[in-house]
């Protein structure tokens, strides 16, 4: 079992907080957004504390706020805000001042996500997945 | 000297302007495209739209060659990146970043961003030397090269008050170069007396502070 800390709980965030904690992992959640604390709820029979996941109210990029999260104590560190620079920006923070053993950011630029890739970080960037998949399924069709 | 400053506000286009009355080139990106053709109609090709911490668009503004990036944009985690980007990436030698929120200082200092300038901090240092009940103000601070420079008001009562600068029994690596005395600053001599009311300045190396301090000021 792994101990997750994930910065920003929009679909993806929120969606993966849920699926890991499903899977037998301890789950904390920290956003800036009360709302996303009632999208980590919805269409759940019990609310996100019940099943024993942690939510924390704050900025991604203010370090007491992440310590809250629990970050000083993370196997696993996700950075899954909407801005592309807070997550890469405190995708750092977790690995160089809290050292964090893995550390993966979403990046929805793809020439941003490739550089920082190969700087060392793990990037997630969904635009690239969207890209290929049209472009499959454009081939599907006779594009 | 060819400069790119990303962020149109206030400090980014008033920069550009006094730039390029020294004579420099200049380009300045803005991503806000009210402000930007704002930005034209005065500076014209010199302004540029887009996101300066796309790739494409610093390549545009022909990153690769710019001997300074300066990134005075309102958001902390973009400057961080532009002059990250710009550093590893493009190889660019000197850059500036502005700091909006003097917490994520820490954050420039991590990743390694100086000079990191935040207006809230040089307001800051202002007040403090305004206002003196602060007692210590830091006039110069280059940990780098480790070198400090404070300022200190002697305040009466203190070990160093009516005692003579070589009998102050100052920690080796510090020295006390002026002595500002009823608006009037000297350099001290051996035999000059500190007295209550002085204000200090001492050059010393960096984890001096307190014991420095602790001589002048009655904790």
């Amino acid at each position: 079992m792994s101990f997750i800390v994930i910065a920003g709980a929009g679909r993806v965030g929120s969606a993966v907080a849920r699926s890991m904690l499903a899977a037998g992992h301890e789950v904390s959640v920290l956003d800036e957004d009360p709302l996303s604390h009632e999208r980590l709820d919805a269409g759940q029979p019990t609310t996100w504390e019940d099943v024993g996941g942690r939510f924390t109210i704050g900025q991604a990029i203010e370090a007491e706020a992440l310590i809250e999260a629990g970050i000083e104590q993370a196997d696993v560190f996700i950075a899954s805000t909407h801005g592309d620079n807070t997550n890469l920006t405190v995708a750092q923070i977790a690995q160089k001042m809290f050292n964090v053993p893995s550390v993966l950011v979403r990046v929805s630029d793809p020439a941003r996500a490739e550089w920082y890739a190969a700087q060392g970080l793990r990037t997630i960037c969904p635009t690239r997945y969207a890209i290929e998949m049209f472009e499959d399924a454009l081939s599907e069709v006779g594009g | 000297m060819y400069a790119i400053i990303v962020g149109g506000g206030k400090v980014g286009l008033n920069l550009a302007r006094e730039l390029l009355d020294k004579g420099h080139e200049v380009t300045l990106i803005e991503q806000r495209r009210d402000r930007y053709l704002a930005m034209e109609d005065e500076l014209e090709h010199v302004a540029q739209y887009g996101d300066g911490t796309e790739l494409w668009v610093l390549e545009r503004a022909g990153v690769q060659r710019a001997d300074l990036v300066v990134a005075v944009t309102g958001d902390d985690e973009d400057n961080i990146l532009i002059c990250q980007i710009s550093r590893e990436k493009y190889l660019v030698d000197r850059f500036i970043a502005r700091v909006n929120n003097p917490r994520n200082r820490q954050y420039f200092d991590l990743l390694g961003i100086k000079p990191a300038v935040s207006a809230t901090d040089l307001i800051l240092r202002l007040i403090e030397h305004e206002v003196p009940q602060y007692g210590l103000v830091h006039l110069l601070d280059l940990p780098g090269e480790r070198l400090e420079i404070i300022e200190i008001e002697v305040s009466s009562g203190s070990a160093a008050t009516g005692r003579a600068v070589r009998d102050l029994h100052l920690p080796e690596g510090s020295i006390v170069i002026s002595v500002l005395r009823e608006g009037t600053g000297f350099v001290p001599k051996a035999d000059t007396v500190i007295a209550a009311g002085d204000e200090v300045l001492v050059c010393l190396d960096p984890g001096l502070e307190e014991e420095v301090t602790n001589l002048f000021a009655v904790a």
